[in-house]
């Protein structure tokens, strides 16, 4: 280790102001913070003396999202895994299927399962990586900026949004669009008014929607159809009682449903809350806010039936629990950066976003889902809400003190 | 410094691009530029009412009242918009039919009368013309640029022609539904004014 160190230490005079490697600069800093942590320190005053930093914030995210992770791979193999042996069709072909030939394609077998959404997970999350590292490293390379531990959350949290199916260059577009357009043009991290993994997912879904909502895309088996809960209800026939369909509100809490591979299990984003409550990473006020919009709107509709529309009639409690209300309003909602800051503007950011994700859901036949849109709004009239807070307070300050 | 008429005219179309640079006319561009023939016949249009307009209200602007010359701005650019508008339906009715409203529209498009007020009633009726022959084509530079991408890219085709063959005909493309969408001209906008204000860096704002 120490003769690592000191090659490092030594790279570096070349990459110093004024030395052949200088635009490089930032590159060797990601490697070296990356590898030992930074030996700078702050010289003129005031101190601030705090161990938590962006660094340290990104990596608590992250720790957060691993049940989120875990349920991602276990569940996709799940799924895939019990529609393969409904089927009877047995193993796959391709070079999934040569890898799943040894472990064999068992809906009982955690390892299988595990193995099988690996096979899918990986891929994206790779791909994911491996483009947007090349963006931000165009962007902070021209413009001299520290790489940032933002991304490593950015991207994982958008692979975990996407559907298992995705072909891979979609993966490729959305992020290189969600990166470029939603964060560097406004200046990289930290300036984005909006969540870069909801922005590249929009535009996935807007692009290519047979491959972001279409039938046969939640799951892990080629060709075949599955439906998400939501789905199942839109399709279903008015008046249809909900324990009727294929999965019950203890199923849609754990997770063991179709859907897009990160969001399905309520259970493992609660574990992630519970981590971003207690670090104080994540504003509670939104998350306060958000189930109250999201209880208070879907109750409107639930009590004011209308036996036209099945979507109506879900009752308040299954609303929490399905698509990816609970994912959304966790880990992209309280974004520290695109939501609301002031406490005041927390809480109407937050209503906002639970209010309109419901209303989307069910008023809106063209989206199944409205968590993402109805995210992405609120990101919008985020910087609008704080603003008002501060002018109400200053306001009221010049009243009070004259 | 006058300008010579080759400078008013390549100016109008990159350094000070009533589009890229001014930003008007924004709305039409969003609208009209799913196609390439819209787009064509939309840019077209626009180049032939500001032209006229500039030069008509050129010829009579010591005539105009000042306090009435908005109102009789309109009235000229109105008769043209509707000329144009009479000939697009008498000849191509079914591009007509596509662009719909935004032809009528073009009396409101602010490139028209941000010529007629900023340049056509304090300059000479010639140069006001190449001025607006200018400014048309500025417009419709834009707009075939951002018609390319959204129509290759969004559709398969250019012109209406198959260029690249979609999935849906049984070839490799898959469209790109994002583009078929109007929103999406706002980004590709926001492309082509990064890309004009790199090469030229005397358009970008001083922070």
């Amino acid at each position: 280790m120490k003769f690592l160190s000191r090659f490092i230490e030594n790279a570096g005079k070349f990459f110093e102001k004024g030395q052949p490697l200088e635009k490089l600069y930032p590159l060797y800093e990601a490697f070296d913070s990356f590898l030992f942590g930074s030996n700078q320190t702050t010289k003129q005053a005031p101190h601030i003396r705090d161990s938590i930093d962006l660094k340290r914030i990104m990596t608590t995210v992250l720790i957060a999202l691993i049940p989120c992770t875990f349920m991602a791979l276990w569940n996709t193999g799940y799924q895939a895994n019990q529609l393969i042996a409904e089927l009877g069709t047995g193993v796959p072909g391709g070079w999934r299927g040569s890898i799943m030939t040894a472990v064999g394609c068992d809906p009982h077998s955690v390892l299988s399962n595990l193995t099988y959404g690996a096979l899918y997970f990986l891929p994206i999350y790779v791909v994911t990586m491996v483009v947007g590292s090349f963006w931000e490293g165009v962007f902070n390379l021209v413009r001299g900026h520290e790489f940032s531990e933002a991304f490593l959350v950015t991207g994982l949290l958008f692979s975990l949004s996407l559907p298992p199916d995705i072909p891979l260059w979609q993966v490729a577009v959305g992020i290189s669009f969600g990166l470029v357009f939603a964060k560097e043009v406004f200046g990289g991290v930290g300036r984005n008014f909006m969540n870069p993994a909801l922005a590249s997912r929009a535009f996935l879904y807007f692009a290519y929607p047979a491959q972001m909502t279409g039938d046969t895309v939640w799951n892990a088996v080629d060709g075949v159809s599955s439906a998400t809960p939501l789905g199942q209800i839109a399709a279903a026939a008015p008046g249809q009682p909900l324990d009727t369909l294929s999965f019950s509100w203890v199923q849609s809490f754990l997770g063991t449903i179709p859907g897009s591979m990160g969001e399905t299990s309520t259970l493992a984003c609660l574990f992630g809350a519970a981590v971003l409550l207690v670090t104080r990473i994540a504003p509670w006020r939104v998350i306060a806010a958000g189930l109250l919009g999201a209880i208070l709107c879907s109750c409107f509709f639930y009590f004011s039936t209308n036996d036209a529309n099945p979507l109506w009639a879900i009752p308040p409690h299954h609303h929490l629990v399905y698509g990816g209300f609970a994912f959304g309003l966790v880990f992209m909602a309280t974004d520290p950066v695109s939501a609301a800051h002031t406490a005041m503007g927390q809480w109407i950011y937050g209503i906002l976003v639970g209010v309109l994700a419901i209303m989307i859901r069910v008023a809106n036949p063209a989206y199944p889902e409205g968590i993402m849109l109805a995210i992405l709004l609120g990101n919008i009239f985020a910087p609008l809400f704080d603003f008002f807070v501060i002018q109400a307070n200053i306001k009221r300050r010049i009243l009070r003190n004259g | 410094m006058a300008e010579t008429k080759t400078e008013l005219l390549s100016r109008s179309i990159f350094k000070r691009n009533p589009i890229a640079l001014l930003v008007l006319g924004i709305c039409s561009a969003l609208a009209v530029t799913g196609q390439m023939n819209t787009a064509l016949v939309m840019s077209i249009c626009v180049t032939f009412v500001v032209s006229f307009s500039s030069l008509t209200i050129s010829i009579v602007r010591y005539q105009i009242p000042n306090s009435v010359r908005i109102g009789i701005q309109i009235t000229v650019i109105a008769t043209l918009v509707i000329i144009v508008d009479q000939l697009l339906k008498a000849f191509l009715f079914d591009l007509s039919k596509q662009l719909s409203i935004y032809v009528g529209l073009i009396i409101t498009n602010c490139i028209v009368m941000g010529r007629a007020e900023g340049f056509a009633m304090s300059n000479p009726p010639v140069p006001s013309f190449i001025d607006g022959i200018g400014n048309g084509m500025g417009y419709g530079f834009i707009l075939m640029s951002v018609a390319f991408i959204r129509e290759l890219l969004g559709s398969g085709s250019l012109f209406g022609y198959e260029v690249l063959q979609l999935t849906t005909n049984g070839g490799w493309y898959l469209r790109n539904s994002f583009l078929v969408l109007p929103a999406s001209a706002f980004f590709l906008i926001a492309l082509l004014i990064w890309l004009l204000r790199t090469i030229d860096p005397s358009q970008q704002e001083e922070n």
